[in-house]
């Protein structure tokens, strides 16, 4: 239970439902460091000891027990620090993802079956269905399609999500938040968190700035060229970390038409950008996959695939690596922005079919 | 579900005869101790007939009680004002690695303002006097071993070096039998709810001639050393707990507390008790279970019904483990698969038995699921 309105009106839905339910909040992160990241306006940070008050005051209107556990060492060692590491190594990253796959969905199920519990609820927004003729429990895409989190999800095994259940991935947002008002939650209107909960106002580039500080780290400060593809010199920038493919403000370049990243190289800290037409690809590999709702295909199979968190799946063609562990993905109509770092996730229609990272 | 309480070093229910004793004053001896009329007096003579019940706990004299708002209040009172009311140029305390926050988050802030503190294993305090040391503090129970340090053997080189000694004695008292003087000690802090008294209440006890700087500034309540309107009604339940621990000895928990202790180590293998080797106060064991985080057994065995703690209740939810065991010798690993159980009078031989078979049914549960553990 994060003290949100989603973890809350599960909590809700579950105990009228006649379950026994135990509320847990992950303390994740102390907002005690960084201090020179706090400013007014850096409301909805995970973990803050008002969302902890709020989720315990909803456990104390449900009755049921609840605890605070804390996973802050789990948490730096296997969310932040990747994350960070990832950035300077000129990839994208998506902390959720690796909050899901090795801290929800691993550390914290097993803690909830130590503590007696048999299955883990979170709010996420996504459904988990019974295949019987494959004998295989399937990931589905949240009915609320703005609101589906399946993306963040594809690294689950099927011995997890035998042991979890998502019950929003029924509801869209809106009729979430009328549940929760009619459960008489006060968390109702509470607003949505954002993106990544432990970097505040989304500047992960000021977070890093304050952790090597912190930490007492050398920034990496390994300063670099901005480059066209063609190896001309533009400009130069102050690390790579600080860009993202497809990103267009903050190159510091004037020309006379709009400049996009479209490649950063860590061994030669290099920052490629190009105009906007060459941000399209239409091959991706990913490693890594985990096959969800199938087994592991023998040969090619056609699939809509996802590439990050907003891009509309695509029509594509998938073919299996020789070693199973990846796959090449060739698209119907060229992609914009195919960013190394971040997920490449398999659809047929609602059913995720498996994901990977993006090579 | 039945619930059963094992978790007394983090706090006691208020007794039934301390709270006959409040419910006589809350309501009816409402005057200021301070005030002349007969409603003040009233209220006088219940906080000095209260004062001399802790005196006597104690082994102390009536004027050698400062009444404050608890072991904090009291533990900070000593630290810092003896410090401060020194006049010694330089200015150096000796503390242990094992102290309640309280103790060493004083004396942190006495750092910052430009004291040195020695932070000593328990055995090496005596070694780390200097002349310009002004305060020795070493706790006599510890809060999550209950190990009793030797208070009274540092007490005595300290007063022949000429340096002040404090104790924290807020898990002693009521526990064991307390005599200031016997134990040679200049202040010593206790605290009402570790004692069936209500929270909000403690005292400090300042030999006489012992010289403090108070921690805050207002009329001249007790003494000069803690202004405000005195808590007539916390120090007569303060008071009374203290009364009836003197007649009421805790020496029939050792027997409980041993056999929670025996059953446990005998039901559930690769456990260890922490702390053996040194005398404990009577009703606190400490018990490291390999392969099983603390925290989760402490919430497994909430839901069954019985409340332990699993380290000090001040440090749940921290990330670092217990300061204490890892000083005693612990890894982090050990001192995070480490539980507190502290047995008070509400506690039973049937309730220990049924908490012997929790722990070895929420032990079991948890090994299983744990890939650290192998039997």
């Amino acid at each position: 239970m994060s003290g949100g309105v989603d973890s809350s009106t599960v909590a809700a839905l579950l105990q009228r439902s006649g379950e026994s339910v135990v509320g847990l909040t992950m303390q994740l992160w102390n907002q005690r460091r960084l201090p020179e990241l706090a400013s007014a306006t850096a409301s909805g940070r995970c973990c803050s000891l008002d969302d902890v008050y709020d989720a315990r005051r909803v456990a104390e209107r449900l009755a049921i027990p609840y605890y605070v556990v804390n996973f802050e060492r789990d948490f730096e060692q296997q969310v932040v620090r990747p994350f960070i590491d990832e950035y300077l190594a000129g990839r994208t990253p998506i902390p959720c993802t690796l909050c899901n796959n090795f801290l929800k969905f691993d550390r914290f199920l097993d803690f909830a079956a130590g503590v007696g519990a048999t299955r883990i609820a979170t709010g996420h927004y996504a459904r988990i269905g019974w295949h019987a003729n494959a004998g295989r429990h399937q990931l589905l895409r949240g009915v609320d399609s703005a609101k589906d989190q399946t993306y963040f999800l594809f690294g689950l095994t099927q011995a997890q999500l035998a042991r979890t259940m998502f019950p929003l991935g029924e509801y869209t947002k809106p009729r979430v938040r009328e549940l929760a008002r009619e459960l008489g939650l006060e968390v109702a209107e509470k607003s949505d968190s954002q993106e990544i909960c432990f970097v505040p106002n989304g500047d992960y580039a000021a977070f890093m700035s304050a952790y090597f500080r912190e930490q007492g780290i050398e920034p990496p400060g390994a300063r670099g060229e901005i480059v066209t593809a063609d190896g001309r010199v533009l400009g130069r920038h102050e690390g790579i970390h600080n860009f993202t493919v497809g990103q267009r403000k903050g190159l510091g370049i004037a020309t006379g038409e709009p400049l996009y990243v479209i490649a950063t190289d860590a061994a030669t800290q290099r920052v490629v950008v190009g105009r906007d037409p060459d941000l399209l690809r239409r091959r991706l590999s990913a490693r890594q996959v985990n096959w969800i709702s199938i087994a592991p295909p023998a040969g090619p199979l056609r699939a809509q695939v996802k590439i990050r968190n907003k891009h509309t799946a695509a029509a594509a063609t998938v073919y299996p690596a020789p070693d199973a562990d990846g796959v090449e993905i060739e698209f119907d109509q060229p992609q914009r922005a195919v960013t190394p770092g971040q997920a490449a996730v398999m659809y047929a229609g609602d059913v995720v079919l498996g994901g990977g990272w993006i090579e | 579900m039945d619930r059963f309480y094992f978790d007394h070093n983090a706090t006691t229910p208020v007794s039934p005869e301390v709270l006959e004793a409040l419910s006589g004053v809350l309501g009816e001896v409402y005057g200021n101790a301070s005030s002349i009329h007969h409603y003040g007096q009233a209220a006088k003579q219940r906080l000095e007939q209260a004062r001399r019940e802790v005196a006597a706990l104690l082994n102390a004299d009536a004027g050698e009680i400062v009444f404050v708002s608890g072991g904090t209040e009291a533990d900070n009172l000593a630290v810092l004002g003896v410090v401060r009311a020194s006049g010694k140029p330089r200015k150096h305390v000796v503390t242990t690695a094992i102290e309640h926050p309280a103790v060493l988050n004083a004396c942190a802030q006495l750092e910052r303002e430009g004291v040195e503190v020695s932070y000593a294993a328990p055995d090496q305090v005596l070694r780390a006097i200097r002349p310009e040391t002004v305060l020795v503090s070493v706790m006599h129970a510890n809060n999550e071993l209950g190990t009793l340090q030797p208070v009274a053997e540092i007490a005595r080189i300290a007063r022949q070096a000429g340096v002040l000694m404090h104790s924290d004695g807020v898990q002693a008292a009521g526990r064991i039998g307390v005599d200031v003087k016997a134990l040679g000690v200049d202040l010593y802090s206790i605290s009402g709810h570790k004692m069936y008294a209500p929270k909000g209440i403690g005292a400090l006890y300042v030999r006489k001639g012992v010289e403090l700087a108070p921690l805050m500034y207002g009329g001249h309540h007790e003494r000069g050393l803690r202004a405000g309107t005195e808590n007539v009604p916390g120090a007569v339940g303060l008071g009374r707990a203290a009364a009836w621990a003197r007649e009421n000895p805790a020496t029939g928990l050792a027997a409980l507390r041993d056999r929670l202790e025996r059953g446990i180590l005998e039901r559930v293998p690769d456990t260890a008790v922490n702390g053996t080797g040194a005398p404990r106060v009577p009703n606190t064991t400490n018990i490291r279970f390999d392969g099983i985080d603390g925290e989760a057994m402490a919430i497994a065995l909430d839901l069954r019904g019985f409340a332990v703690s699993g380290g000090a209740a001040c440090s749940s939810g921290a990330v670092e483990p217990s300061h204490v065991l890892t000083a005693i010798g612990l890894t982090k690993e050990q001192a995070r698969s480490s539980l507190r159980f502290s047995l008070g009078r509400g506690n039973d031989q049937s309730q220990v038995d049924a908490l012997i078979e929790a722990v070895a049914a929420a032990a079991a549960h948890l090994r299983r699921l744990s890939p650290t553990y192998h039997a």
